[in-house]
């Protein structure tokens, strides 16, 4: 009987391989993308930053630092001109500024002042600060993948949540806002 | 029309499928000759069907008919006519009817050539075959119909990625296909003896030809897939360890392993509940390739648009197939052992080591490849594997290998006299040694130069020793004879070109990993780099516009020490439709290395190019071998031995026995 | 649609291939050490690739801020260290031995001793019953070649 055994061995292995990827198909096909890369940064301390701010925006002339992140929760978007997907984001993001529940900062990732500040005066400025990030050295310590990607920060400046993707209503409702009220009790 | 014409003949090459999977099964079950006769022409007719459908498709591509959707997807009217053609294979849906004609070519192959065959292995063989074309014709008619029209037709199509406009990209899918789907034959002939219950060295004989046919083509594919990332990427690199290549690799690996161990069955009637595994194994994993490739779950440069319908489709065709064959493994091999005995050190010992050093290579590159996909699966995190790893664990599973293909040859079957087998090899090992040295030296000595010299030392020993081989048979008296060569089986030849083609090939591995000199720099006209002994002098660039596509060429003379050499003219191109660039290195191959230039962005406003240069030593030795293993299938092939109908077999098995 | 934007986030880019001259570091030993690591590094937006091989713009700023933490002093490990701490260990071509893949390293070695003793028993089985006794000289001659002995 043992011999028998292993001559079942390979049908054991395919067997497994088969759930496998039977699992990971489901996976798929219920929407999941691969491709996004779950943050290891979760329940970190955001990283030191000193982020110059766009010359000629009006207001909050400053910049973004890690320091104007620790005080009040917050949500930190990194975001493009150049970027697809932001411009279908940014009505949602420009609702979330408005309402008043939390703040969004903004870190404009590899693009120029002129390029951000078009973009902002054509489709609304959401933003509290904008910190440049032209060289993507702020994107690679938050560990961006792509744009655009927000990061909720909680009053100790600590990375409570980060949402891949432009936000939709439904995620800003079901997800987001929970979370920023849930941090700012 | 036309497209309706090739929808209809490839619906109707399924229930012809379906015939030929059931009726020549039940016929050879209870002994009916009439049904068991019912695969032959049905096998034909499957290809005739099959044949007018691809035809059909082709004949869209070619004069752009856009009102079906897969030509508007794929095919541009500004392409030029090969790539017209090679647009049906560069997608998904065309692929797959393309890997069905193959199927159904080797089909009709057994069903015209395989009189020989005994009645009932042939119908058995020919409706396993049919079972496979069925299901992948489902899979075509239900999930990725290349016919469907849409309306109104669109007036220019979204074209080709411009990467896959090449030649040899053009020639790639079809010749990795052949390999691929050429794997099903021995497939079948596995499935067809397990039902049988019997391996005996007759089956083994009609195996050989198809696993090695199959294997040329794979190794011909692979190694064109190899080249084409090679001058067309633009760094020079040619293998990557991509989840994609390693789909074609790791059946490359266990078809190697089972052309060796499927000759221990037919000379010895052994190993044959392993050969047979070997057999499922190979197809099954070139079938894992396409699935991998097409369901979306490993992400790889090479994936073709994916679609989780489809992949549900293909892991239930991989399901049936691969579980159905293992579970009529399990039932049945355990009855199939038996046959020659043999001692450790002998022939047979030698090729199980060559097997089971294979299988564990293939096995390494499958878990590599699968790792990240079931590490995710368990919830252990996204992890990557790439070359580092591939590398680190591949190198020292090949060396011994590779040192033991040197050996293997001179062993005898049933018992072998190891130390005399080394006594012939002391050329060799002289050889080697003196190789290893020399490198060593040449390359300024030190910690840092003994993996290349290792390598090339490698190269040495197993070249030496498949030449000393292959003297030793062709010597009579201790001279090269003709009448010896000419009396060899043309199988010796092949094996000799082909060890030979691997020893070649590990010299462009080592070269081109150990040496490679990259040269990167902005340059204005006038100005030069140098690199490995030549300078190379960037004299300007100019538009060079193709048929679809805009083009800049930098011109590059190469100089050696004063005197020249050659005049490189790599191409930038940007494509139209779709929106996409590619470079187009210029290649200067000589004996020993390649001289590879390639043009950049335009840098600054004084006519200044981002140039690269790399010097690739040895690369030409790569294709060189991949050529020479493919020759060594191909002269293998015309043996005797697997002519159809051999009608003088006895007596030339007779001879080889003699000779070896 | 998520997947569609999330597609158009990957930027396409028509650009510059890989390491550009403006890129490299001045001291060969620096740029070569640099060269290393970014071999060892994934472009997180591309498909294995190495940020080394990699055309996209995020893989380039990578070399970059690999170059500027190699000029400023940093080990290669520490390099490779930030990265991970920033995008996981995804981001490594070549993954660390650790509990999570202590399986994949071991797996070739594993894999190659199952197949041994396997064939060692095959060889047993198959050596027993040799059918023709070996005459004494022979067995001296196969107890040498066993034992390793010239």
């Amino acid at each position: 009987m043992r011999g028998r055994l292993v001559f079942l061995l390979p049908l054991a292995i395919v067997g497994a391989l088969m759930l496998v990827f039977g699992k990971r198909l489901l996976d798929v096909g219920r929407g999941e993308d691969l491709r996004i890369l779950p943050t290891v940064l979760l329940d970190t301390p955001v990283p030191d930053m000193a982020l110059d701010a766009i010359p000629g925006r009006g207001r909050n002339p400053d910049g973004l630092t890690d320091e104007d992140l620790r005080g009040e929760v917050a949500l930190v978007n990194i975001w493009g001109s150049w970027c697809v997907a932001c411009l279908a984001e940014h009505p949602v993001l420009n609702e979330i500024a408005k309402s008043g529940v939390v703040p969004v900062q903004g870190i404009a990732w590899r693009d120029s002042p002129a390029a951000s500040l078009g973009w902002l005066a054509k489709h609304g400025d959401p933003y509290a600060r904008i910190g440049q990030d032209p060289k993507s050295r702020a994107a690679i310590a938050f560990g961006v993948t792509g744009a655009p990607e927000t990061f909720v920060v909680d009053r100790q400046g600590v990375i409570r949540y980060k949402h891949t993707g432009p936000i939709s209503p439904e995620a800003w409702e079901r997800t987001i806002k929970p979370l920023v009220m849930e941090l700012s009790k | 029309m036309i497209a309706e014409l090739g929808h209809f003949a490839l619906a109707l090459a399924l229930p012809v499928a379906l015939i030929q999977s059931i009726v020549p099964m039940m016929g050879a079950a209870r002994g009916v000759s009439a049904w068991m006769d019912v695969g032959r022409p049905a096998a034909l007719l499957q290809l005739a069907l099959v044949t007018t459908s691809f035809s059909a498709l082709m004949w869209c591509f070619i004069n752009s008919d856009f009102s079906v959707v897969n030509v508007f997807q794929n095919s541009h009217t500004a392409k030029p006519l090969l790539y017209k053609i090679s647009g049906v294979w560069g997608n998904h849906e065309g692929s797959m009817v393309l890997w069905i004609l193959i199927l159904a070519a080797f089909g009709a192959a057994v069903a015209a050539f395989g009189g020989n065959l005994p009645e009932r292995l042939r119908a058995r063989v020919l409706s396993v075959q049919g079972m496979i074309g069925l299901g992948f014709l489902l899979f075509v008619l239900f999930t990725s119909n290349p016919f469907l029209r849409i309306d109104p037709a669109p007036i220019e199509g979204r074209g080709l990625n411009p990467l896959l406009q090449d030649p040899g990209l053009a020639f790639h899918p079809p010749m990795l296909y052949l390999g691929y789907v050429g794997f099903s034959m021995a497939f079948s002939f596995a499935v067809a003896a397990l039902i049988e219950g019997r391996v005996d060295a007759a089956w083994a004989r009609w195996v050989r030809p198809w696993t090695l046919a199959a294997w040329t083509f794979l190794t011909l594919g692979i190694g064109l897939g190899s080249w084409w990332a090679y001058y067309e990427l633009g760094w020079g690199g040619w293998w990557f360890w991509d989840p994609v290549e390693n789909a074609s690799f790791i059946p490359w690996l266990t078809g190697t392993a089972l052309l060796h161990s499927a000759i221990v069955v037919e000379r010895r009637e052994t190993l044959k509940s392993w050969t047979v595994l070997l057999a499922l194994i190979t197809f099954s994993l070139s079938m894992l390739g396409t699935f991998l490739v097409r369901s979306g779950i490993i992400t790889s440069v090479h994936a073709f648009a994916s679609d989780p319908a489809r992949g549900v489709f293909v892991l239930l065709l991989l399901g049936i197939a691969v579980g159905g064959s293992l579970t009529l493994y399990a039932i049945r091999a355990p009855a199939l052992e038996g046959g020659g005995l043999f001692a450790p050190i002998s022939r047979e010992g030698g090729l199980l080591i060559n097997n089971l050093l294979l299988t564990t290579a293939a096995a390494t590159v499958l878990v590599g490849t699968l790792y990240p996909l079931l590490a995710e699966a368990i919830g252990l995190g996204k992890l990557s594997v790439g070359p580092p790893y591939f590398n680190a664990v591949f190198i020292p599973l090949m060396t011994p290998l590779l040192l033991l293909t040197g050996v293997g040859p001179f062993l005898a079957w049933k018992r072998a006299d190891l130390s005399g087998a080394l006594q012939r090899l002391k050329l060799a090992f002289v050889t080697a040694i003196a190789v290893f040295a020399g490198v060593w030296l040449l390359t300024g000595g030190g910690l840092g130069a003994i993996a290349a010299a290792a390598g090339m030392a490698l190269a040495a020993w197993l070249g030496a020793a498949a030449i000393v081989e292959w003297l030793s048979r062709a010597s009579l008296n201790g001279m090269p004879s003709l009448s010896r060569v000419l009396a060899m089986p043309r199988a010796a030849h092949g094996m000799t070109l082909a060890h030979l083609g691997m020893a070649v090939v590990i010299v462009g591995i080592t070269g081109a990993s150990a040496w490679k000199e990259e040269r990167i720099e902005a340059l204005k006209p006038g100005q030069h780099i140098d690199a490995g002994g030549y300078r190379f002098t960037f004299d300007g660039a100019r538009r060079t516009d193709g048929p679809n596509y805009e083009a800049v060429q930098g011109t590059y003379t190469v100089t050696k020490d004063g005197a020249p050499v050659a005049v490189l003219t790599p191409e930038r191109r940007s494509y139209a439709q779709p929106p996409q660039g590619t470079t187009e290195a210029a290649i200067l191959s000589t004996f020993t290395r390649d001289l590879y230039a390639v043009i950049g962005e335009p840098d600054g406003d004084e006519g200044a190019f981002v140039s690269r240069i790399f010097i690739e030593p040895f690369v030409p030795w790569l294709w060189a071998g991949v050529l020479m293993m493919g020759l060594g299938g191909f002269v293998s092939l015309t043996d005797r031995r697997y002519r159809v109908g051999a009608g003088r077999r006895a007596s030339t098995v007779a001879a080889v026995q003699a000779a070896a | 649609m998520r997947m569609g934007l999330i597609a158009m986030m990957t930027a396409i880019s028509l650009g510059a291939l890989a390491v550009e001259p403006s890129e490299r570091l001045a001291d060969p030993a620096l740029e070569s050490r640099a060269r290393e690591v970014s071999k060892a590094l994934r472009c997180v937006v591309c498909q294995n690739e190495s940020i080394d091989d990699s055309n996209a713009e995020l893989a380039k700023d990578m070399r970059i801020l690999v170059r500027d933490r190699i000029n400023a002093g940093d080990s290669n490990q520490a390099v490779l260290d930030y990265m991970v701490e920033r995008y996981g260990d995804f981001v490594l071509l070549k993954p660390r031995v650790m509990p999570t893949t202590i399986a994949l390293w071991v797996a070739p070695a594993v894999l190659l001793a199952l197949g041994l003793l396997v064939l060692i028993r095959t060889m047993r089985r198959r050596a027993m019953a040799e059918p023709t006794a070996l005459s004494s000289d022979e067995a001296l001659k196969l107890k040498r070649l066993m034992d390793g002995a010239p």
